[in-house]
């Protein structure tokens, strides 16, 4: 009897149709992402550019105050800028410790029954949608804030009360927003450490925790990183939630301060927007994109060096 | 056999890292341009509301043909497109041309002949009335005070109003209330309540906001919840939530702000050259919208009370 033969290549008439049609697919596949890129980087460029030059780029970037209503109109997105930058970096500083701190636990202190509980719940953490971040916040984080407000500022004559609307509110927010990209990415660089190192380390008489703090987190470096990267894309581009609790209006970043982020600005005033207005807007966008960019480039390019180190 | 089944395992996994590879690439992408692709979405998404708008209210043609012109006042750009808009559905045969210069440049194009109709947000003036313009209102521009339902505060005088705007008054202890920071809640730039509020208050670009939020509805949450906070609204958004002040002693109800004796209240004019009977058909057409059942519904929801 003739066992039958499988094989993955099935029937050879239709192989090199099929081969053939994947291709193509794959490639059209390919190409869609760069077209995606190509027209919208072109579409900002010639969209942003012209207030640029309308306005004077120095005016746009450096200049403090935002009043594109006003008779004499300024444009100046100089404190916007840096409310993105600052609220920003503080809710990567407080959201990636936090972050990688659970995806250790996740991956190598947790038991296994209470593993089960976090994972989870990070999980779900990720679908939320960012308008709820942002509704939890004013229900819950503004009236905290506000309560703070009162007490700190009492009776302080320049002080102007937010009602709990601020940059910390919307720090805060954004920090819980990125967790769940940090702590998936790293959970899973940290797996990926072979199980020699920390077999290594252990039998060379070093503690659990050690092993994690000089082994495991070192050789998961560059996993974590990319974590950092994606979890900086997200809260430099969140406009929702951060559009709920900011207060959005233009102020230099303090705590205390009602604040606009990028996003925020283009959001808030596109509706009604016209004219030059409208065109400043779209600049804005294109600050924001370019940030981005750079965000991207850079961490990319550390993060090639510092792959690079661990192969040798 | 089993080298077979080896062999279809690995080709499937190789397909599944493929395509995982491939959905990472394109997450990235696509989380990177969200951000760039919103703001045209946003445009997009008020132009179709505007449009679905007027295809519901959309009936047989009349048999005209011609154009209007209609020259004036930013503030009215929303009730002017919008009836521009719903007019041409009805009457395809006639194009109106809205132009959005403001008020006293309308009232001088229609003067000297250059527009049909001129659009302005204020009521005429003696010396522009005795060139013969008419001064036909359309719809009145209403906006409410209102704070957190906890406020003792019950009025306002108008200057009180302009110094908790302008941020010279930071208290209501100041104003008879509690002892308590007043929170400033305003909207947007380029918002045509916030436009009409600082006109009306003679605050344009004065104003300190601490919030600057980009809906009504959005003012109205914000006001609802935190104590202490003050903000202004159209009329037609009114609720229990809010508490709503009193201003010079007088309650902001559509009686009141047509007898003229609340001050946060504009009348939107489309001012001809002489009565309406003069004018062609195509004008007497669109005021005859307006002063319709239907035109009152239009002039409502763009949030202004219509004029009778």
């Amino acid at each position: 009897m003739q066992p039958k033969s499988y094989s993955i290549f099935g029937g050879h008439g239709s192989k090199s149709g099929i081969e053939h049609a994947a291709e193509v697919i794959f490639t059209i596949c390919g190409f869609f992402a760069v077209l995606a890129v190509a027209s919208i980087s072109i579409y900002m460029l010639t969209s942003g550019t012209p207030a640029l030059l309308k306005v004077g780029i120095l005016d746009i970037l450096f200049g403090s105050v935002w009043k594109p209503d006003a008779a004499v109109p300024s444009f100046g997105i100089l404190y916007v800028i840096l409310t993105s930058i600052v609220g920003t970096a503080l809710a990567i500083l407080i959201g990636v410790p936090i972050g990688v701190m659970t995806s250790v636990f996740l991956a190598e202190v947790a038991p296994q029954k209470l593993a089960d509980i976090v994972r989870p719940a990070v999980e779900l953490l990720a679908g939320i949608p960012s308008v709820i971040y942002g509704l939890l916040g004013i229900l819950i984080l503004n009236p905290v804030m506000y309560d703070l407000e009162l007490k700190i500022f009492k009776g302080s004559p320049t002080h102007q009360f937010t009602g709990g609307a601020n940059l910390i509110s919307a720090v805060l927010v954004l920090a819980l927003m990125i967790l769940p990209t940090v702590i998936n990415i790293s959970e899973t660089a940290l797996r990926s450490v072979p199980q020699h190192f920390r077999s290594a380390s252990l039998a060379l008489g070093a503690t659990k925790i050690q092993t994690i703090f000089h082994v495991v987190i070192p050789a998961a470096k560059s996993g974590i990183i990319t974590a950092i990267v994606l979890g900086t894309g997200r809260a430099i581009g969140e406009a929702m939630a951060i559009s709920l609790v900011s207060g959005s209006s233009v102020n230099f970043p303090l705590p205390f301060h009602s604040v606009r982020f990028l996003t925020t600005a283009i959001v808030s005033e596109m509706s009604y927007a016209s004219g030059l207005h409208k065109q400043v807007l779209f600049t804005i966008g294109l600050v924001l994109f370019v940030f981005i960019m750079m965000i991207n480039v850079i961490l990319n390019s550390l993060l090639k060096k510092g792959a690079d180190k661990n192969d040798k | 056999m089993k080298k077979n089944l080896m062999k279809i395992l690995a080709a499937a996994g190789m397909a599944v890292l493929t395509m995982g590879a491939l959905a990472g690439c394109g997450n990235s992408t696509t989380e990177t341009t969200a951000a760039g692709t919103k703001a045209a979405e946003t445009t997009a998404g008020t132009t179709q509301t505007t449009t679905a708008a007027a295809t519901t209210t959309a009936k047989a043609a009349a048999e005209l043909k011609g154009s209007i012109s209609m020259v004036g006042s930013t503030s009215m750009e929303k009730l002017a497109t919008a009836l521009s808009e719903v007019f041409m559905e009805k009457y395809p045969g006639v194009t109106v041309q809205a132009e959005f210069v403001g008020s006293g440049a309308g009232i001088e194009a229609v003067t000297n002949g250059a527009a049909d109709i001129g659009n302005a947000s204020r009521n005429l003036k003696d010396e522009e009335k005795s060139k013969g313009i008419v001064e036909n209102i359309v719809a009145i521009d209403g906006i409410a005070v209102v704070t957190d339902p906890s406020n003792k505060v019950e009025n306002l005088t108008k200057d009180q109003l302009i110094a908790i705007y302008n941020g010279t008054t930071t208290s209501w202890k100041d104003l008879g209330g509690a002892d308590q920071p007043i929170v400033v809640i305003g909207r947007e730039s380029g918002s045509g309540t916030r436009s009409a509020f600082e006109e009306l208050l003679k605050l344009e670009d004065k104003c300190k906001y601490s919030n600057e939020l980009d809906s009504t509805g959005a003012v109205m949450a914000k006001v609802a919840s935190t104590p202490g906070s003050i903000g202004y609204v159209s009329l037609d958004v009114l609720d229990k939530t809010v508490k709503t002040l009193k201003l010079e002693n007088t309650d902001p109800t559509p009686e009141n702000i047509k007898a003229g004796s609340y001050f946060l209240s504009r009348p939107f004019v489309m001012a001809t050259k002489g009565d309406i009977s003069k004018q062609n058909d195509n004008v007497k057409a669109l005021f005859d919208y307006i002063h319709s059942d239907e035109g009152k519904e239009l002039v409502k929801s763009v949030g202004l009370i219509p004029a009778n």
